[in-house]
């Protein structure tokens, strides 16, 4: 039996009438038509549907999106525009972090999540940190640059952060 | 101006895939959308007795479900491409959906369609279908023995094809050789993992019988030839769109029976149908790389001489010859069996077999990486049986710089190279006589470090038209590119490759850009639509820059031809006189007296003042067919520790020197190197496919195929030299599988160079914990 479910998506109150089991993944894609959130596996592994709910990096792929009622939840689309680009989707631009781009917005959704706690990571940190995304193109050096050139830049100007 | 040619700009692709913009084939929604899913065989090998689609039928949301019984008169069974000649290739039939057999756990055996992703799932569940077991097996070699069970009753012992390289006589060599050193070597079948799962969405327009099929492929041209012979359409009436694509590492070549199954349902249902592939049904269903066993020998003289090579190879092709199956462990496998190196006397035979395991056709690098992997092992191999250090042998071997053009004894002409460059070139940044030293004194704490190096060579730019055919490729491998430009002096490139990652919307905009004196920005890369885009071959072996890059850049050169003329014109000057600037057609002696390339451009398509018998209009198409391929190369080393108590493989350091010719974008080259190496990286210390004995597959989620991390991966030390091609004219090879082919072997190397203390040869990678850790202990090899 399907539901209304009411949740706060890049700062606008929507509400979606869904079934019972639906991934807030599917719920994004599908009925708010927000598809820069992608799907790569389905056993919660890759990282590619991750997003922002409440501030905290989750993969949405690992939450019926019933749960998520009256929470907060950021996407890609929700971070910046061409014309305002987050610090860290210009540096992904900047310092070449991403190739077929599949990846790319789950891997800056996470980073946004872990610059916000640690503003100063270190290599080692910064690739801890993104294990749980999953990049075949890049190797992950430039995605690690990427996160460095946007710690530097967020440090610098704490409010360009705009989540 | 500044040369853009050659400059580290920022990719022009990026501002939509950074920001959620871009639409992958799975996120097109069309009016009145139904999803399809398929139900695939449980079973490696078994005959289907019955099947009851009834209660499926009668499921809610259900449109339509269809079985192989019921499309397999209406549709061509999936064609291979390419069909190796003088090797007596079998290629059986490979039906859509299997009716009487099913020859891998993944086969399709029906299909679904309904009003939602959910219903049609649900409704797979209520098919019921009974098979018969029948007994299996994806050893290539022991599927191809007397007695192995018999997939298709047209194949004798599974084999496919025999197929020979020969070149001098290496029977003669072996016999006189001063030494001679043997391996036995599992290329381990590996899991492309393109981030993108596959996915298509067909639309059948009934009013002019037109089909439109967006699909995730590398080459939407041979889609589109394949799909219209499956689907007995003629070609024109098929449009097959490529939108954005996740990755593909040769793993969407290929045309499979899911996107012409889904067209079929379209054009039944008069709407549009949507699949979208998931990860496990991906690691089933989608193609497989590697899979060899190859015993391999090398012989040659005491001074280090190397006179010959001989190898046996059993190539797994799975249960269906894929588009490009057999191909991958022949030309593009055995032609390179010379390396780097002079090796005059090769003998190679390859046995193409088929295997009740998922179709395996070109992964990243594509035969190449299991050419240059068992070469580089073999080479270091013999160094250790005659003690000699492995640069001196290698260098001792390499064809010298000035032997360019070289023909190797398997017959290829090597377009251009240095090699010692190369490597000497890494030896500048990792200093190999302190590590040495560095590496003995570890020795005596206990610690293992070691050191491997690889110099490779590798066939890209595929290739000249006529090589393909004569080496029985279905198609050409020619590529095009049509550069227009509008009244505004926008130009917009359509090309007949198909990016999916390597950034072609950057640096062919750099090709044009460098020819016009244009910024970048006015410069656009069309390319995926096979309605706008004119026929091209697609994105895979290392060959768009080199040949599509190439037909870009002649069209460039055509069209402003064309403008200096009509500049020459209008400009009232003679064409002789008229020179083109800092970006500008002036008239020679009075700079003041021109006209930029935009100007020509307008009055070009105005067509108010034109030159007698000019046409209107500004644009050119040009089809490049190249003259051979390209031959890029290199050399990489990286140094390891080996945890002897737990078999942990560390990479300390990873320095990779590649010569891809004249970089376009270096930042993207590097790029390129990157992920390359870290994929080859993974096969050589992680990655594996594993089925058990009945033809599951193992790994067949994420949870157990190990992709590897950002956590697991070292920096890599990047490097270049510079040597062009002159077989095309930038002078660009292909650098997008150089990683790959170089850096499985090369880790492989370091981790038997610190485990000499304990005589350990070689370990079949992937050199996970445990087997590095059974070696040390010297236990048997485990299985695979």
């Amino acid at each position: 039996m399907k539901r209304p479910v009411t949740l706060t998506v890049n700062g606008t109150v929507r509400t979606a009438v869904v079934e019972p089991r639906s991934l807030l993944v599917h719920v994004l894609r599908d009925d708010f038509n927000l598809t820069g959130t992608h799907i790569g596996c389905d056993t919660s592994q890759c990282g590619a549907c991750t997003v922002l709910i409440d501030g905290l990096a989750v993969k949405s792929c690992t939450q019926l999106a019933v749960q998520c009622e009256e929470q907060a939840i950021t996407t890609i689309e929700g971070i910046g525009t061409v014309d305002a680009l987050h610090p860290l989707q210009a540096a992904f631009w900047e310092k070449h972090g991403l190739q077929c781009g599949f990846c790319t917005p789950g891997m800056i959704l996470t980073a946004v999540d872990l610059l916000a706690r640690n503003p100063d990571p270190s290599e080692e940190e910064i690739r801890h940190g993104l294990e749980g995304n999953y990049c075949r193109c890049t190797g992950y050096q430039n995605i690690v640059a990427a996160v460095q050139a946007a710690a530097k830049t967020m440090r610098a100007e704490p409010a360009g952060a705009g989540v | 101006m500044a040369t853009i040619f050659g400059s580290g700009i920022k990719r022009r692709e990026d501002p939509r895939l950074i920001t959620g913009a871009a639409t992958y084939t799975d996120d097109l929604k069309l009016s009145g959308l139904t999803y399809a899913a398929f139900l695939r065989s449980p079973y490696a090998h078994a005959r289907i007795t019955r099947i009851d689609i009834s209660e499926a039928e009668r499921a809610p949301g259900v449109l339509a479900v269809y079985t192989g019984a019921a499309v397999k008169d209406r549709l061509v069974p999936v064609p291979c491409a390419w069909n190796v000649p003088n090797c007596n290739l079998k290629i059986p039939p490979h039906p859509l959906l299997a009716y009487d057999k099913v020859r891998y756990a993944g086969d399709g055996v029906a299909l679904v369609v309904a009003e939602s992703r959910a219903a049609a799932r649900d409704a797979i569940d209520l098919i019921e279908v009974d098979y018969d077991p029948l007994p299996g097996g994806v050893d290539p070699e022991k599927m191809a023995q007397a007695g192995a069970p018999q997939l298709h009753e047209e194949v004798p012992n599974n084999v496919a094809f025999t197929w020979v390289v020969a070149g001098g006589d290496a029977e003669k060599a072996f016999n006189e050789a001063e030494v001679k050193v043997k391996e036995r070597i599992v290329q381990q079948r590996l899991l492309p993992t393109a981030m993108e799962c596959r996915a298509a969405v067909a639309s059948y327009n009934k009013g002019t019988g037109h089909l439109t099929l967006w699909v995730t492929s590398q080459n939407p041209h041979i889609h589109r030839f394949l799909c219209s012979v499956m689907l007995k359409l003629p070609e024109h009436r098929v449009r097959v769109i490529s939108p954005e694509v996740g990755g593909g590492f040769g793993s969407k070549i290929p045309a499979y029976p899911d996107e012409v199954l889904v067209s079929l349902a379209a054009m039944d249902l008069g709407r549009p149908v949507k699949w979208a592939e998931d990860r496990s049904e991906n690691y089933k269903v989608t193609i497989h790389g590697r899979d060899h066993v190859q015993y391999v020998e090398l012989c040659g003289t005491r001074d280090g001489k190397i006179t010959g090579l001989r190898t046996r190879v059993y190539a797994g092709l799975g249960a269906y010859a894929s588009t490009a199956g057999p191909g991958i462990p022949t030309i593009l496998h055995g032609l390179v069996y010379s390396g780097a190196y002079t090796i005059p006397n090769i003998h190679g035979t390859i046995y193409g077999v088929y295997t009740a395991g998922t179709p395996v056709d070109a992964y990243r690098g594509a035969g190449r990486p299991e050419a240059a992997f068992l070469i580089e092992r073999l080479v270091d191999t013999f160094a250790r049986e005659i003690g000699m250090d492995p640069i001196e042998i290698r260098r001792k071997n390499f064809i010298p710089a000035d032997k360019f053009p070289y023909t190797t004894a398997t017959g290829l002409t090597y377009d251009s190279g240095n090699y010692p460059a190369a490597l000497d070139k890494a030896l500048s940044i990792l200093d190999y006589k302190a590590f040495r030293k560095d590496q003995a004194e570890a020795r005596k704490q206990g610690r293992h470090l070691g050191i491997g190096v690889v110099s490779y060579i590798e066939i890209c730019g595929l290739g000249p038209s006529q090589v393909a055919g004569a080496v029985g490729f279905g198609g050409g491998l020619y590529d095009s590119a049509n550069v227009r430009v509008y009244p505004t002096g926008v130009v917009r490139v359509y090309i007949g490759g198909k990016p999916h990652g390597q950034g072609e919307e950057t640096t062919f905009a750099q090709i044009v850009a460098e020819e016009f004196g244009y910024p970048v920005e006015n410069i656009e890369i069309v390319s995926g639509d096979t309605e706008t885009t004119p026929q091209g071959w697609g994105t895979y072996g290392s060959r768009t820059t080199a040949v599509c890059g190439s037909a870009v850049k002649v069209a460039a050169q055509r069209v402003k031809e064309k403008a200096r003329k009509l500049a020459a014109h209008l400009l009232e000057a003679n064409e002789q006189d008229v020179e083109w600037k800092d970006g500008k057609f002036s008239v020679r002696g009075s700079p003041d007296q021109s006209k930029t390339f935009a100007e020509a451009a307008l009055m070009a398509n105005l067509a108010w003042n034109m030159p007698a018998g000019m046409e209107p209009g500004l644009e050119a198409t040009a089809f490049f067919d190249p003259t051979n391929f390209v031959y890029p190369f290199g050399s990489h080393i990286c140094t390891v520790e080996v945890d002897i108590e737990t078999g942990q493989v560390h990479i300390l350091r990873y320095v990779a020197v590649d010569d891809c010719g004249p970089p376009i974008n270096p930042m993207i080259v590097d790029g390129q190197v990157h992920g390359g190496v870290v994929q080859g990286i993974g096969e050589a210390i992680q990655e594996i496919a594993i089925y058990d004995e009945s033809g599951q597959l193992l790994t067949g989620t994420m949870m157990d195929y190990a992709v590897p991390k950002a956590s697991q991966m070292p920096h890599i030390e990047t490097a270049h030299t510079v040597t062009p091609s002159p077989v095309n004219p930038l002078g660009v090879k292909g650098v997008g599988e150089a990683g790959t082919i170089a850096s499985a072997a090369c880790v492989v190397n370091a981790v038997c160079d610190a485990l000499q203390p304990f005589g350990i040869r070689h370990i079949d990678k992937p050199l996970t914990p445990a087997r590095v850790w059974a070696a040390i202990q010297g236990g048997k090899e485990i299985a695979r």
